[in-house]
């Protein structure tokens, strides 16, 4: 077994026993980085140089905790991936946009200091669709990334670096953020496993903001189990965040278990109608078959408001990106056109040469859906949808504890066949931006795969702040498939 | 025959508000520092950084919207306002239009004619300040400081009642007196913690319908503002008489040249897309939180005048000179507490402190000498341990440099001779001295014993009670 097929988990508890070092479980990381990713492209930044010596000094560390070894995190020593719109205090964080080509980060995210302080080792920054706008990782000024399961396939998006960088081996857990399903949509199509938490769950502290009120950071990892013991690290209030939330998590890794008896799970049956790949619904209606066989009570019914979901969801999303982006100016840092001829061609010139087109696209059909004379039949609008999307998922949690449901509408498409028609990629976040809307956690497990050998995923929705339930299912279900 | 016409006028007043840190960072609020200074991820806009509200600039601008008798919004939010200029670090500025934290108020004025007259306030709402842009003539290029940006300001917006520049400063000396008893700021026009932006129209007496207005900006003194209103007063009513029409625009003054010029008209108006900040919940006030505020609601100037009235025997003139400031007040009173004597301190205050102060143009906060000295020195003056004149002298080095008059006194030898031996001594030499004043004074010219008593005094290098002194010549001269 090579060091690189561990869990985080076993591979910490591996460094914990004195069986493997750090800085050797670092370099192994590093050089199979080095072999690999010139095909997958996963990496914006490689932090070699950086990760050795924080290796070297936890090294250290453990040697003054000899005896004493539980005392130090169930993740300690273990080489992560953090997703380039996370800022790391002197690594260069570029939203995989021309715009922050060359902007380093002068603080750490809340997320990246707690997982620093808990011994994990940031080896560098993944690739993603630019802003974290996209669906496919296609939209990086950096490079497509390619799936690893078939490299003429993307690795899904916005998180498609962290994904694709685990199901590669190149790192044990990533960090993702998920503002309509970017975490949980590459989980599936690489085959890996994603956790959108509830809105607050997370300090958002240092994420640069897509939609400030859909935006989540979440862990990505090998199983459920390595997920849970990254989301204890990286959870709970922080008082940077006005959004997070103040209140207790528990033990979220003490939440794997295998029990789902008498657990109810409701099945939305509009997420199984038209334009869901045929193989993709056998494959999840066969998990929930699964997971019923284990005792848990499966039911169909009728969510509602399916069809509003997206255009409420670009709408709100579109709006808050457009001014959020705004100050990407060329004024403070990051990329400033060469020249021009004052203020206002300055920031025209250099937010044009700045933004890619998926981009662009966001922020003018935010700027618009904001704009004095269409807020109240677009924005607002939108956040009255929103708000009977919340309803219509507030009644079904009074039925079911968790709602059961694919991830996307097919495995990943090939390279190049997505971005030539937007509103087609739009739509195939479908199933995954209804959690961003109404604020509850979401995991994406992998179920299975197509007749070419693509990752399928199943998806898992939760009530507010139940992260746990959706922990225990996914967990019981990802050992029911083994 | 011109028409007779009749100026409205609403106000848009800034103030800052006097938080030790800014509305959405822990970055300091103090002014001056070395530019970028004061500063966070947060004020300088960087990516990622999130504002977390500062919940003393909420408790100021309830406070205020209390006193000034608005309704307080009990679920109020942030709103973005969003527009691109290199002071505002993120390109939007966090503000509130759609519920601003206080609505429909009012504070009472005293107009020209001496009656009261009610000035509606439309709202009050929260703010942060942008940065400072200077330009840099020598490298030909313009610098940003971010040490003002994200300074807390509440926005006072007036509905149109007012009809003269006298009723303009009128409400806003209302206003700073309200606010700085308050706590809540210092409210100095002139170092930009209180800045009124003037919405000036005119109509024919009698008319109903409101002219178009125009704004004003840049009225840094009460001074700018009565010459700004009544130059755009007669600006409109010149191109009313002559036909022409009144634009909506922003206007700039310019107060040495006693003229104004227009910034930008309604035409280009920008349309700043304000929306919901995702990044702030909605702010939830409390019953407790009210009640909190409420009760730390200190004693304003209405009730301090009417106190005053009751407890001491003072002036009402001086009442409303002391009460006009509340660094004064505090000045007042704190004396008092010590020497017992209020109006010894109110004609102090009256006399010595305000001549130095306008001398000098010292504000009352600036005021070095503590209120303990001073009573002090009124005690050494009660107690006749010195005269008046060299209480004045002594307080003139006080007001500059605080220091204990006791000590003074008794360092410099300054007290009054009170041994009646050695001042006969002298009065015995000055009437040998002048002896045609003498003779003056015993031929019935009373006025002559002034010089007599100057003289004795000056031999005594000030250190005797002149009424001592005119006592013991009458005596001698008998």
């Amino acid at each position: 077994m090579s060091i690189l097929d561990y869990s985080a988990l076993e591979l910490s508890k591996e460094i914990k026993a004195g069986n493997i070092g750090v800085a050797e479980a670092t370099k192994a990381v590093l050089d199979h980085i080095n072999n690999t990713d010139k095909n997958i492209n996963a990496f914006i930044t490689v932090a070699d140089e950086r990760a050795l010596q924080k290796a070297e000094s936890l090294q250290k560390q453990l040697a003054e905790y000899r005896g004493k070894e539980a005392e130090l995190s169930p993740l300690f020593g273990v080489p992560f991936a953090v997703k380039d719109n996370i800022c790391v205090k002197n690594m260069r964080t570029t939203c995989a946009s021309k715009i922050l080509g060359n902007f380093v980060p002068t603080y750490d995210a809340t997320v990246v200091s707690r997982l620093e302080s808990a011994g994990a080792v940031i080896i560098g920054k993944t690739n993603m669709d630019e802003f974290a706008m996209g669906s496919t990782s296609e939209t990086s000024a950096f490079g497509i990334t390619k799936n690893p399961a078939d490299t003429d396939c993307v690795p899904g998006g916005s998180s498609g670096g962290s994904a694709a960088a685990i199901a590669s081996g190149m790192a044990y857990g990533a960090l993702g953020s998920d503002t309509g399903g970017s975490i949980r949509q590459p989980a599936s199509y690489c085959g890996v496993v994603g956790l959108k938490p509830t809105y607050g769950r997370v300090s958002r502290y240092g994420l640069i903001a897509y939609g400030s009120s859909l935006d989540q950071i979440g862990p990505m990892g090998k199983n459920v189990e390595d997920v849970a013991a990254i989301l204890d690290i990286i959870a709970g209030h922080d008082k940077n965040d006005a959004t997070s939330a103040d209140l207790e998590g528990g033990c979220f890794a003490d939440a794997c278990v295998e029990d789902v008896k008498g657990l109810k799970i409701g099945i939305p049956k509009g997420y199984f109608a038209e334009g869901l790949d045929g193989k993709v619904k056998e494959t999840v209606l066969a998990a929930a078959k699964t997971l019923e066989e284990k005792g848990a009570i499966i039911e169909e019914f009728d969510l509602g408001f399916e069809e509003y979901a997206i255009p409420a969801y670009y709408t709100i999303a579109s709006a808050e990106a457009s001014s959020n982006l705004e100050r990407f100016d060329g004024i403070k840092y990051g990329y400033r056109t060469k020249e021009f001829n004052g203020l206002h061609n300055m920031y025209k010139k250099t937010r044009s040469e700045g933004f890619g087109p998926e981009v662009k696209r966001r922020i003018m059909l935010g700027s618009f859906v904001l704009s004095s004379g269409y807020y109240d039949a677009y924005y607002l609008k939108a956040l009255k949808v929103r708000a009977l999307i919340k309803e219509a998922f507030d009644r079904a949690f009074e039925k079911y504890d968790v709602i059961l449901g694919p991830v996307a509408p097919t495995t990943a498409p090939k390279i190049g066949t997505s971005l030539t028609d937007p509103l087609k990629m739009y739509l195939g976040d479908i199933y995954t931006i209804s959690a961003n809307l109404c604020g509850i956690p979401a995991i994406s497990v992998p179920c299975g795969s197509d007749d070419s050998g693509m990752p399928i995923g199943l998806q898992l929705m939760g009530k507010m702040f139940d992260e746990k339930t959706l922990i225990r299912t996914a967990y019981t279900f990802e050992k029911a498939r083994v | 025959m011109s028409k007779e016409y009749e100026t409205v006028i609403g106000l848009e007043v800034h103030v800052e508000l006097a938080t030790k840190t800014k509305i959405f960072c822990g970055c300091s609020t103090a002014f001056g520092g070395e530019p970028n200074t004061h500063t966070c991820p947060v004020c300088t806009g960087m990516p990622g950084s999130l504002p977390v509200l500062n919940k003393q600039v909420l408790k100021y601008a309830i406070a205020v919207g209390l006193a000034t008798n608005c309704e307080i919004t009990r679920f109020s939010q942030f709103d973005r306002k969003n527009y691109f200029y290199p002071d505002n670090p993120q390109n939007y500025q966090i503000s509130q239009l759609y519920m601003p934290i206080c609505r429909d108020g009012h504070v009472e004025i005293e107009n020209e004619a001496g009656e009261t007259k009610k000035v509606r306030i439309h709202e009050i709402h929260m703010e942060e300040d942008a940065g400072k842009l200077t330009h840099d003539d020598f490298y030909d290029c313009t610098l940003v400081d971010y040490n003002r940006s994200g300074v807390p300001l509440i926005e006072i917006v007036s509905e149109p009642d007012m009809r003269s520049a006298e009723e303009v400063i009128s409400y806003l000396e209302t206003l700073r007196t309200t606010i700085s008893y308050l706590g809540a700021s210092d409210c100095k026009l002139n170092e930009g913690s209180m800045r009124a932006d003037v919405n000036i129209s005119v109509r024919p007496v009698g008319e109903k319908a409101f002219g178009t207005r125009t704004e004003m900006k840049n009225l840094n003194s009460f001074r700018a503002i009565t010459h700004a209103i009544e130059g755009e007063r007669a600006r409109q009513i010149d191109l009313l008489e002559s036909g022409e029409k009144v634009v909506q625009e922003t206007r700039r003054w310019d107060d040495i040249k006693g003229e104004s010029y227009p910034m930008r008209s309604k035409e280009d108006a920008q349309d700043y897309r304000y929306f919901p900040d995702p990044d702030l919940p909605p702010i939830e006030v409390s019953d407790e939180l009210l009640e909190e505020i409420r009760a730390a609601k200190p004693e304003m100037r209405p009730e301090k005048m009417k106190r005053y009235k009751d407890e001491y025997d003072i002036p009402e003139y001086d009442i409303g000179i002391i009460t006009s400031n509340k660094h004064l007040a505090d000045l007042f009173e704190e004396t008092t507490d010590v020497c017992k004597q209020p109006k010894k301190v109110s004609n102090w205050i009256m006399g010595e402190i305000l001549r130095l102060m306008k001398e000098t143009e010292t504000d009352p906060e600036n005021l070095v000498f503590s209120p303990e000295n001073l009573a002090k020195l009124i005690l050494l003056v009660e107690q006749k341990v010195i005269n008046n004149n060299m209480a004045k002298s002594i307080f003139e080095k006080m007001f500059s440099e605080d220091f204990d008059p006791e000590k003074y006194v008794e360092e410099h030898g300054l007290k009054t001779v009170a041994d009646d031996g050695a001042l006969r001594k002298c009065i015995e030499q000055v009437l040998i001295d002048n002896p045609k004043s003498v003779e003056d004074f015993k031929a019935g010219k009373d006025k002559a014993i002034g010089f007599l008593v100057g003289q004795t005094m000056k031999a005594m290098k000030g250190k005797a009670d002149p009424s001592a002194v005119n006592e013991m010549l009458r005596e001698l001269m008998k």
